[in-house]
């Protein structure tokens, strides 16, 4: 009683502090905003059709691929890129996001608080249009898990969709700046946030939430993109009628059907706070009109406790856009032992394998495993590793689960030493890139292994209790980071860059044959995507962990652009100022990176650079 | 005194002469209107003359029976005596007791103090405990349940429920303790984070025990104890033993904690805490907490 009234006191000052900044109307130039609307954005489903010089989602195109086929900076002169301009953002937390390329307009959001930036790429330096700030509950800050990320926003028929951490969908007027409606999805009070950037399929905006070690239960939701109201919510756990799954539910292999297993797949009960979040990219197949996106993992409980698969966490739905209705699911990783989340991405490419096309999903999971799947029925073509494992020891071809180590499970109170990959997996959130010039996966990883040290006490809430310490060190080889070049068809990697620190941010393929990728103390380079001869590089003010994109300013001239600002799980020693001593801070990151604040300081600011 | 605790049995009647010690404490309101709980926000001790030495701490604003922002809580009151003994007031900085606390308060420089923390907390220097605390099971009075162990084969017929943290692994001991055992499908788990909208979130769970949702609650027990009392039905609490399983402690010294390398100011600590030892004990005991 007496907190409802505490509570309405916040929600009126939250009200009250609704107040936007973005007093300039000045119309946008919409020659080219308009054709990067709704309608141009349907099939083909590839980025191919879709206008280079733009970079309107997250991740480029539905099908994931962050290739562009701009080729103004190529192999010959990437030597000559330099500096454009800058912006800073203001803000210092970890900056994941990728800008947006609109038209004209240059559209960037920042970490917490989630400012929006409109920059105005026809007059020099780029000045701001203006900036959106969504005053996200301060709270959120004390309540979010890890590092308070935001990996981007998504543009659609005149409006910009993002997340707040605070669980608020958000539409902002593309041109004014002027918020068009504002849906709150989630609790932040209940450990619940939104990190993800939203993708839009027909007029839905799909968004999902993060906060899994938190008892906080998964879902994916889409919402009408005019008005903001839900259409769908499918959960990643409990019974079919809420994970949407019904009669035309067909996953290819056979402990993926029968009712409710949801439910079964857990003790009673277990479901209600099990996980399973959705907080990485979704991709599109606007052939099958099918969406396909990652759960995460299982929570809350160390796994002794939910005995059994543990459905639907650490795996990949295929859904109608329209409906929410699930076609198949694959599960990586059953029963997840080691907090590798199904989040990574899902990049749709057609392959000639064995002499057929085959449409196909490729994914790096953090079980170190590329997956090859057919992306039409959920089966696996085949999985191969693409990091040093030795927690499982390959993926059954019959039933596409991993065949787990026995010496390597962990248990609470048991020491295990040396397990590869550690918690953050072969690879973590920061997606890949595929040119389909040479038919290779660009995929920004890290090479860490982890000993789970059994119990060390810890507290929350004034309860004390026993946390995994876990401790994390490079993997062989001793660097930390890992760029690989990967073909999916032979199953093996056709180059590799070593990085003394993990790989944390995206990447980015041309037709000028480079690809782009940051590093965490602060290196943004290209590099030759036939062979990875380093050709060009910068070194920015932070490390970093955003996404490139490249676009076509009104110049005419290509541009590539990229955030810097270091932080996210990896880079939580630096942007939320951990103590190097404690070993076990950011669930056991610190001790293997504890040498980046000698490299890096943070500081969010945007790179765009151009050829002179 | 209002109740007498046995050396491993408690009795907590509901209601009784606790309540009118819990009216009898002072509420402090807070004037913070558009006050957000990332925020230091100060409170003054009312009815005291201002003393230029502040003793700042740092705590959660929503956590009873630890800490609320109304300082009705048991660190509260030993806050209040502690910075008597050092001629000082007590100012608070409010943060959500999660993960990140640590970093965000003490480690941050926003107060010098957390009340509370296991004693060897790996995340900050810990003064000499002032308390020991155990986990305890929760049953009702009268619902014909009685259970003082692990090994006791009604664990596994019982809706038992636990409170669970899920950080990358990490969980309450009893969690383990029920998984180890193989005690797992009658048993549902009560996030301690809870929902932080609520009053107090954590105590979900022995509110789930008086309303029959569960039949046994394994929680801390100054949690157990505090909210044990507040319920409309009479609740039993006994601490759980054993007292531990293979490193896996269910009971605990409790600190306070400072930052490392402030060893003089951790004596001043430990002196006042040993000179108000008694009153400490006391406040421990209006609140019900559990000693062992």
């Amino acid at each position: 009683m007496k907190k409802k009234g505490k509570l309405s006191q916040h929600f009126l000052c939250a009200i009250g502090c609704l107040l936007f900044l973005g007093a300039c109307a000045r119309r946008l130039e919409q020659r080219q905003g308009d054709q990067a609307g709704l309608q141009r954005e349907q099939p083909p489903q590839t980025a191919l059709a879709d206008d280079d010089g733009q970079w309107v989602r997250a991740s480029k195109d539905f099908a994931n691929t962050r290739f562009s086929n701009l080729n103004q900076i190529d192999r010959a002169n990437v030597n000559q890129l330099k500096l454009a301009w800058t912006f800073s953002t203001g803000s210092v937390r970890g900056h994941e996001a990728p800008p947006l390329i609109v038209g004209n307009t240059m559209y960037v959001v920042t970490p917490f608080p989630n400012y929006l930036y409109a920059l105005d790429l026809t007059k020099p330096g780029a000045p701001m249009k203006w900036k959106y700030d969504p005053r996200p509950a301060a709270s959120a800050q004390g309540v979010a898990c890890c590092d308070l990320v935001n990996r981007g926003a998504a543009y659609a028929n005149g409006r910009i969709f993002y997340n707040t951490l605070d669980n608020n969908t958000i539409a902002v007027d593309a041109s004014s700046g002027k918020e068009i409606w504002k849906a709150k999805l989630g609790e932040i009070n209940k450990g619940e946030t939104m990190t993800m950037a939203p993708l839009v399929v027909n007029d839905k905006v799909l968004v999902g939430n993060s906060g899994g070690e938190f008892g906080v239960r998964g879902w994916l939701t889409a919402l009408n993109a005019g008005t903001g109201q839900i259409a769908w919510r499918a959960y990643s756990t409990g019974p079919d009628a809420d994970c949407l799954i019904g009669a035309n539910f067909a996953p290819h292999y056979d402990h993926d059907r029968g009712k409710d297993l949801g439910v079964s797949s857990w003790p009673p009960d277990h479901w209600k706070i099990g996980g399973g979040t959705v907080w990485g990219f979704v991709s599109y197949d606007a052939e099958q009109n099918l969406i396909f996106y990652g759960t995460a993992n299982p929570g809350p409980w160390n796994a002794e406790m939910r005995p059994g698969d543990n459905k639907w966490t650490c795996g990949v739905f295929a859904r109608n856009p329209d409906t929410g209705e699930a076609r198949w699911f694959f599960q990586w990783n059953p029963h997840d032992l080691y907090d590798w989340d199904g989040i990574n991405e899902n990049v749709l490419v057609d392959l000639n394998i064995n002499g057929q096309t085959r449409k196909t999903l490729l994914h790096p999971d953090r079980n170190g495993y590329l997956y090859v799947m057919d992306r039409t029925t959920g089966e696996m073509i085949s999985a191969k590793p693409y990091v040093n494992v030795n927690a499982i020891s390959g993926i059954d071809t019959k039933s596409g689960r991993p065949i787990h180590v026995e010496e390597k499970k962990t248990q609470a109170g048991k020491v295990v030493r040396n397990i590869c990959p550690g918690a953050a997996g072969g690879k973590d959130w920061s997606p890949s890139a595929y040119s389909p010039r040479t038919g290779l996966l660009y995929m920004p990883h890290h090479n860490i292994c982890m000993d789970d040290e059994g119990v060390e006490v810890s507290y929350i809430a004034g309860t004390p209790y026993v946390g995994a310490n876990l401790k994390m060190y490079p993997g062989p080889g001793g660097n930390r980071g890992e760029f690989t070049a990967w073909d999916p068809v032979a199953g093996r990697a056709v180059w590799q860059i070593k990085e003394s620190f993990p790989v944390w941010g995206g990447a980015v393929a041309t037709a000028g044959d480079l690809v782009f990728y940051g590093t965490m103390d602060g290196w943004f380079k290209g590099v030759d995507a036939r062979n990875g001869e380093l050709l060009w590089q910068f070194k920015c003010g932070s490390g970093v962990i955003g996404q490139p994109v490249t676009y076509r300013g009104p110049d005419g001239k290509e541009y590539v652009a990229v955030f810097a600002g270091v932080g996210g799980w990896a880079g939580a020693i630096v942007a939320g100022d951990l103590d190097a001593r404690d070993t076990s801070a950011a669930s056991g990151f610190v001790n293997v990176m504890a040498d980046l604040p000698n490299h890096t300081t943070r500081g969010g600011m945007l790179y765009v650079f151009s050829l002179p | 005194m209002c109740f007498r605790f046995p050396r491993s049995r408690w009795s907590v009647a509901s209601g009784q002469c606790s309540v009118t010690l819990l009216f009898a404490l002072i509420v402090f309101a807070l004037s913070a209107s558009c006050a957000r709980l990332s925020e230091a926000r100060h409170a003054r001790q009312a009815g005291h003359s201002v003393r230029a030495r502040k003793l700042r701490v740092c705590a959660d604003p929503n956590n009873l029976p630890f800490s609320n922002e109304r300082l009705e809580g048991f660190e509260n009151k030993i806050a209040d005596l502690v910075a008597r003994e050092l001629n000082a007031d007590v100012e608070y900085t409010w943060w959500a007791q999660r993960r990140g606390f640590m970093r965000n308060t003490l480690k941050a420089g926003a107060c010098d103090v957390v009340m509370g923390l296991p004693r060897n907390f790996e995340m900050a220097q810990t003064t000499a405990p002032y308390y020991r605390s155990t986990y305890v099971f929760v049953y009702r009075r009268n619902g014909g349940v009685k259970i003082d162990s692990f090994d006791d084969p009604l664990l596994r017929k019982l809706k038992v429920g636990v409170q669970v943290i899920g950080d990358d692994g990490a969980n309450a001991p009893p969690a383990h303790a029920l998984s180890n055992r193989g005690i797992v499908g009658n048993v549902s788990g009560y996030p301690v984070y809870g929902d932080y909208a609520e009053e107090s979130p954590p105590a979900r769970i022995i509110n789930a025990v008086a309303s029959g949702d569960i039949d046994v609650a394994i929680a801390w027990g100054p949690l157990a104890g505090y909210f044990a009392k507040r319920q409309s039905v009479p609740l039993e609490i006994v601490a759980v033993s054993p007292r531990s399983d293979p490193s896996l402690p269910f009971t605990y010294d409790i600190s306070l904690g400072i930052r490392r390398g402030e060893s003089s100011f951790k004596e001043e600590l430990e002196h006042a805490l040993e000179r108000r030892h008694g009153e400490i004990q006391k406040i421990l005991d209006d609140y019900g907490v559990p000693r062992a």
